[in-house]
């Protein structure tokens, strides 16, 4: 068990440095400096800057230099907005983009999960077919579909919850409930999956002849293996929750890195990418090995190899 | 043996026993091959949903690729003057804040994103078939460190690897299709190479290695139509996803650029208006979240026709 | 007062392609302490038959459409689900055919043995676990202090098999339904097991409903045998009734499939065509398009009944072929059975 999350661990940081150096050649390579765009900049003074920034030496030698960099926590200067580190960006932006994260992550969570084990355990009847439906319209409603829509229903419409900014508890509600039921919809759809093969298995049969409640069958008996899919999802979830701050953070005016992530991504903003995808990337290496433990917690046939 | 009598095997193990009526067998004895397919057919018939999706979908296509011809307006043409309109009997769908018809734009704009989705799945079945389907076959460490390359990608925040893709390359079309198409191939190498590790145990293809046949043409020839099934049936699935990922980029401002559209252009477009032009939000938003509601039932339809066995009910 | 007595017990399976009549009126009696084997090929009923007793048919496509099954005086087909499930696994148990798939993979054995017992009894914790070791070396596991604490798939199948065994038996029931118990197992183990739920019945006094395909093995324990074809009873009787004098050509050819009864070097013989399709009416008798008698008759009218002929001894007879020569004589004559695989698969 220790040697495996050992393991998981170092492969973790192994795929941390790969995204790094992927990305930042990957940004490296793009044509155009981010110093000169749109404004004319004298050729002096954009030398000066390059300078400045580092960008006067070869790519290799200033990988190794803004590895270095990130290693101490100095993810560099912002391109283009002056004055402003990358690191101060992050510390501001980030507080937000957390909470609009966790929340919306646990409604998915408490909204998918019991909707799936219900739909499973009453299949084909109303329990199952009010829930699945809805959780298949939901993904087809995308984020970026489903946002507006919230917006123009529950801020312009019923005008119940304002529809842009960040000031107070209830703007946090469009946002989250954004990314969160789209990703409730897939957490319901795997956890019903995975109930139905629990119960579909012999064993629950077994239990039955020993004179088993259905309840415990459920509780005890299927609910661990059930769930194993869904858990295997928190990783691509995060994953999606993030990429989908982007959309619902444009939407609802939400100052979060999502917001600064696609800023940086038009304007060709070198080190607030960087600083940004790796900060994205160690999130998910990190709940994908919460979820690689979990896993091993959950399943005992997996604690022995 | 060839590999066509297998695939009737296949198809009498997904069918329990009771079903066989005489004229069935019967069937199958004069036609081995095609009895898969016919099954498959037969079941997704049963389908209600699936077939309304299918014809929806189909409704959709022909609407986006024929309907540009028929409406008399051109998508780029804009009228400043008459602005943003609502629905009428010249513009059904109204018009965009330049005056565009916002018919024609969707008409269009459904042309680029359901393109994106057809050539992008192509891109993401040759990679994910390819890959599958040697790791499959090759197996042993080969295989096993070729899938756990995959679950580490499926790790990874891939939309941002787009992003950073067209911020590298430049925001061109076919460069999106191809970004997009390689990184949604994942579940298509993981499907091919659980198909063709479970296949090659059996005889035919013990047969063909005995007799000498090059790993190239054992797996172009017995190894790939036999786990056409699930792949038609991830392929049907990624359509959607490919689709999604491409509304996303656009929407962002990072994918189709204007003056071209695309669903996820003209979701955008209608978003920011949509306090006072709320058709703009609507039409394309309906249209597009149709198309994906139908393609998504059309493939669990599909998975439950072609792949009896992993149907869970 | 027999402990359990089935009447005209009839189970349907409710299918898109139309209604599959599993159990079609199957009746039988079994006391305190006896072994009844039933016996048949795949899908002729006999285990859809003890699952309906348990109630264990998925419900739907499956519904038990009639018939009675009285256990101690009560019925089990129409008691409440409350009755039903102080009867499961305390005083009727059952062991299934995959001892692989049977255990839960995710709970430990000492979890799934004493499940049974603290549901029906009121014990704690501790002795329960005492007594599941204690099961657990009746059946000849080793090391079962430390081993009952394992996961299943810490277990061969053999092994398993041995802990479904225990589980099954130790809440000491009336009754242990054993669907093909063996039937996944390496032959080496095959006789373990079955060795081991005799020992443990003659312990007990436990009645034993034994479901196989294998006559061989009925003729080794059983007191009375079963033999369904195509959701009906075609024989029943003693062991040595159905064994020595067994009328009908259906149980006639199941013998002249056992290898160990067949002269040495000769070709193994199979039943000719496939089993009735049951969710087609059946005229006459289900057997006869296999029936390697000589035909006296087209099948026609309601399936025979089963008619006691003498002493217990039951069988339904068809009358529409000559079943007077002994088996051996009829398959010497028909030189080629293609004839017999056509109207079988036809059926």
């Amino acid at each position: 068990m220790a040697k495996f999350i050992t393991l998981r661990f170092l492969q973790g940081i192994l795929v941390l440095l790969g995204i790094y150096a992927v990305t930042f050649f990957l940004v490296a390579a793009t044509p155009g400096s981010p110093f000169s765009s749109e404004r004319a900049i004298q050729p002096e003074i954009l030398a000066q800057i390059e300078a400045f920034y580092g960008y006067d030496k070869p790519t290799s030698e200033r990988f190794i230099a803004s590895l270095g960099n990130i290693l101490h926590g100095d993810f560099g200067p912002s391109a283009v907005y002056a004055n402003r580190s990358v690191t101060d960006i992050i510390a501001e932006s980030f507080p937000v983009s957390l909470k609009l994260g966790s929340i919306s992550l646990a409604i998915a969570l408490l909204l998918g999960i019991p909707a799936g084990i219900i739909a499973a355990v009453k299949k084909n009847t109303w329990l199952d077919y009010v829930p699945m439906s809805t959780a298949m319209a939901g993904i087809c409603l995308p984020t970026f579909v489903m946002g507006p829509l919230l917006a123009l229903v529950f801020g312009l419409i019923f005008a119940v919850l304002p529809v842009a900014g960040w000031f107070g508890p209830e703007f946090v509600v469009l946002p989250s409930a954004t990314l969160g039921l789209y990703y409730a919809a897939y957490f319901a759809r795997l956890t019903r999956g995975g109930m139905l093969e629990m119960l579909n298995q012999d064993w629950v049969r077994t239990a039955r002849a020993k004179g088993v409640p259905e309840r415990t069958i459920v509780w005890k008996h299927c609910l661990k293996g059930g769930l194993i899919p869904a858990i295997t999802f928190l990783g691509p979830a995060l994953a999606g929750i993030i990429s989908g701050s982007f959309v619902v953070e444009t939407i609802f005016q939400v100052p979060g890195l999502g917001q600064w992530f696609v800023k940086g991504a038009l304007n060709r903003d070198d080190f607030l990418i960087l600083g940004l995808t790796v900060l994205f990337a160690s999130l998910i290496v990190l709940m994908n090995l919460l979820v690689d433990i979990a896993q091993v917690a959950l399943n005992p046939r997996l604690k022995y190899d | 043996m060839t590999d066509h009598s297998e695939t009737a095997v296949l198809g009498n193990e997904a069918a329990p026993l009771p079903k066989h009526s005489a004229s069935e067998i019967a069937d199958e004895e004069l036609v081995e091959g095609s009895s898969l397919w016919k099954d498959a057919w037969s079941r997704l018939k049963k389908n209600k949903l699936a077939v309304a999706s299918l014809v929806i979908f189909l409704v959709i296509c022909v609407f986006c690729v024929v309907g540009p011809f028929l409406v008399p307006y051109d998508s780029q043409q804009q009228d400043l003057f008459l602005g943003a309109t609502g629905p009428s009997a010249e513009h059904w769908f109204g018009t965009d804040t330049l005056g565009r018809d916002l018919l024609v734009r969707t008409m269009e704009g459904g042309r680029i994103s359901l393109m994106v989705g057809l050539v992008a799945t192509v891109v993401s079945l040759l990679i994910g078939v390819i890959y599958g389907a040697t790791a499959g076959y090759l197996g042993g460490k080969v295989d096993a460190a070729m899938m756990r390359f995959v679950d580490l990608l499926y790790a990874l925040p891939f939309t941002i690897f787009v992003i950073l893709l067209m911020v590298a390359f430049g925001r061109s079309m076919w460069l999106m299709f191809v970004a997009i198409g390689c990184v949604e191939w994942l579940s298509m190498a993981r499907i091919v190479r659980s198909g063709v590790l479970g296949l090659k145990k059996q005889e035919f293809v013990e047969a063909a290695v005995s007799l000498g046949y090059s790993h190239k043409r054992i797996i172009l020839r017995h190894l790939i139509p036999n786990v056409l099934g699930p792949v038609i049936v991830i392929a049907t699935l990624t359509v959607p996803a490919v689709m999604l990922l491409e509304a996303f980029l656009s929407f962002l401002g990072l994918g189709v650029q204007p003056p071209n559209a695309s669903w996820g252009v003209l979701i955008n477009e209608g978003q920011q208006n949509m306090e006072i032009f709320p058709w703009l939000l609507m039409f394309p938003a309906f249209l597009f979240a149709l198309t994906l509601f139908c393609l998504n039932f059309l493939g669990d339809g599909l998975r439950d026709a072609l792949d009896p066995k992993s149907a869970k009910d | 007062m027999a402990l359990l007595e089935v009447k005209d017990l009839r189970t349907s399976f409710y299918t898109r392609d139309g209604v599959v009549r599993a159990v079609d009126g199957v009746s039988f009696s079994l006391d305190k302490g006896e072994t009844l084997g039933i016996v048949g090929e795949s899908g002729s009923g006999k285990s859809v038959t003890c699952y309906s007793l348990m109630r264990l048919i998925p419900e739907p496509p499956g519904r038990i459409d009639g018939g009675t099954a009285m256990f101690d005086g009560r019925d089990l087909l129409t008691m409440s689900k409350k009755e039903l499930s102080k009867i499961r696994g305390n005083r009727i148990s059952m062991i299934f055919q995959d001892p692989m798939t049977s255990l839960n993979p995710f709970l430990r054995i000492s979890t799934q043995l004493i499940e049974s017992l603290r549901l029906h009894y009121d014990v704690d914790k501790k002795t329960a676990i005492n007594k599941a070791i204690a099961a657990l070396e009746e059946v000849g596991i080793p090391e079962a202090a430390k081993r009952v604490h394992n996961y299943p798939h810490e277990f061969s199948g053999g092994m398993r098999q041995r802990v479904m065994i225990a589980m099954a038996l130790i809440t000491e029931p009336d009754l242990l339904i054993a669907d093909e118990p063996t039937t996944a197992l390496d032959v080496t183990v095959q006789a373990q097991i079955m060795d081991i739920i005799k020992k443990r019945q003659e312990d007990l006094g436990t009645a034993v409903i034994l479901i196989t395909h294998d006559l061989g093995v009925v003729a080794g324990t059983c007191d009375k045998v079963n033999v369904m074809y195509g959701g009906r009873m075609m024989e029943s009787g003693t062991a040595e009734q159905v064994f020595y004098e067994a009328k009908h050509p259906y149980t006639r050819s199941l013998q002249k499939t056992i290898p160990s009864l067949q002269t040495k070097g000769e070709e193994l013989y199979t039943i000719p065509g496939l089993p009735p399709d049951v969710s087609k009416p059946i005229h006459g008798c289900a057997f006869y398009p296999r029936c390697p008698y000589p035909k006296t008759g087209k099948p026609e009218g309601d399936r025979p009944e089963l008619v006691e002929m003498a002493d217990g001894h039951c069988y339904a007879d068809c009358g529409f072929c000559d079943s007077s020569a002994p088996i051996e004589t009829v398959l010497a004559k028909t030189d080629s059975p293609d004839e017999a695989i056509e109207t079988g698969a036809a059926e």
